[in-house]
Parts: structure tokens; sequence; C-alpha cells
């Protein structure tokens, strides 16, 4: 067995990390600026795990458990969010989303 | 052994990932997701996280996933527009993209060290997880439920119909 350097992983994670910023930064939709934020948490997820299989020890689990729940907290509150958006404008473009701007 | 499956299953991820920034539908981007969270379970247990990889199929692919494609259905979402993108994003986002992710890899170099990811080295099972979990992060584990609770409630009062 060839064992993989634990750098690959961090890389693949810094990779996946900025494909969430440049999905957040560059589209225009609400669900997907949405799931771009999941992307990066499950980037943050992935050094997590590296970093405990680094150490040895079991705590970046337990924090990627904790991240688990908040994502889904954060998913069920968000989506409701985007529910009631779209029932009072109309729209899932975030442009037009901007009445506190003027 | 290890290298091939890493390699498979981190082109399959970062090719997912980019599928879903670059999609215009919105229920493309959601499968891609779930591509990415999948390729991650499997990337997950060759660190030898069984349980997180379990958590990321049940919770991330399964429960998460579920209920962005139920709300992209409900809300019958078509292809974005591609117009009108402000101009700070379209002047400096691509360069302070590629920047970031010089830094991270700079990091990720740094951080990395000499240690070598082969599989079997050291697992976490769901014995070793529920034992921290219950006696050192007990702590942080009961306010996660009342995180959720709180989680519920407010969806709960998001989603009602108006109240005249």
């Amino acid at each position: 067995m060839q064992a993989v350097p634990a750098s690959w992983y961090l890389a693949l994670s810094a990779v996946l990390f900025v494909l969430g910023v440049a999905g957040f930064l560059f589209r225009r939709n609400v669900i997907t600026l949405f799931m771009s934020i999941e992307l990066m948490l499950n980037a943050v997820n992935l050094s997590f795990v590296t970093f405990s299989y680094q150490l040895q020890e079991v705590n970046g689990h337990i924090f990627t458990f904790l991240v688990m729940v908040v994502a889904a907290a954060e998913a069920v509150v968000g989506l409701a969010i985007i529910l009631a958006i779209f029932r009072s404008r109309g729209t899932l473009n975030i442009d037009q989303v901007n009445s506190m701007k003027d | 052994m290890d290298v091939i499956l890493f390699l498979i299953f981190a082109v399959l991820a970062v090719g997912c990932a980019v599928n879903v920034v670059l999609q215009p539908h919105p229920i493309a981007s959601a499968v891609s997701l779930i591509g990415v969270m999948g390729s991650l379970a499997v990337l997950y247990l060759l660190l030898g996280a069984e349980f997180v990889a379990a958590a990321q199929v049940i919770v991330y692919a399964g429960a998460v996933m579920v209920l962005f494609i139920f709300v992209i259905m409900l809300l019958n979402a078509g292809r974005e527009e591609r117009r009108g993108r402000s101009y700070v994003v379209r002047l400096l986002g691509l360069p302070l993209l590629v920047s970031l992710l010089g830094l991270l890899a700079v990091l990720a170099r740094g951080l990395g060290g000499d240690t070598a990811v082969s599989f079997g080295n050291f697992t976490a099972g769901a014995g070793e997880v529920g034992r921290a979990l219950f006696t050192r992060y007990l702590l942080p584990f009961e306010i996660t439920s009342l995180l959720i609770l709180v989680a519920i409630l407010g969806a709960m009062v998001l989603g009602r119909k108006e109240i005249d």
C-alpha cells in the first residue's frame, strides 16, 4: 500500500473551499449561493478529518460532527428564509433583493 | 491502491464542485453537490473516519440535500440570468480567488508536514467518537440539541403563512 501525503488532502480541501467561494461570489441564485456555503463547510470538514488523522486523535471527528449539525440547522433556517423571500418578492435573484440598499 | 483511490475520488470531488459552480440550473448544481459529498465520504473512509463517513452520507447527502432539492422543486427555480454582475466582482474576483488558493496551498504544504496517510493506520469508529462525545464534549453536544430546537422553531415561524 502506497501512502498519500496528508498535504494532498489539505490541498484538495483548499481547492474545494476556493470553488465554494467562487460560487458564492459569481452566482446570482440564492439557492446556489446556499449550496456554495455547504461546499465550503464540506471542504473545512475534510481538513478537520485530515488533522485528526495527523494527530491520531478523535477530536477532529467531533468537530466535523458539530459542523454537520450546524450545517443542517443552517440549511433548515436558510431555506425557510428563502421561501419567505420568494413569497414576498417572487424572485430568487439576489440582485433584486436590495431594498436596504436605497 | 491508496493513491489510486485518493486520486479517483479527489478528481471526482473537484469535477463535481466545478460543476456546482458552473451549472446554470440549480437542480444540476444540487445533484453535483451530492457527488462532492459522496466522494468526500469515501475520502473520510480512507482517513479512517468511519463514523464521519456514515454521518456524511446520511446527514449531508441524504437529509440536507433532499431539503435543498425539495425547495428547488417547490419554488420551481429555473435557469439563472447571467448579467448585471457588479464591476468589483468582475475586476477583483478572479485575482482574489487565485491568491486565496495560493495562500491556502502554502498553508496546506506547511501544515501537512511529513505525515503520510495510509488506510488502516488510524481508525475511529462510532465507539471512539461516542466516548469522546459523551465525556469530554458533553456540554457542546447538549448545546447542539438546543441549537436544533431553535432551528426547528425558526423554520416553523418563517415558513408559516402570513398572519393578517
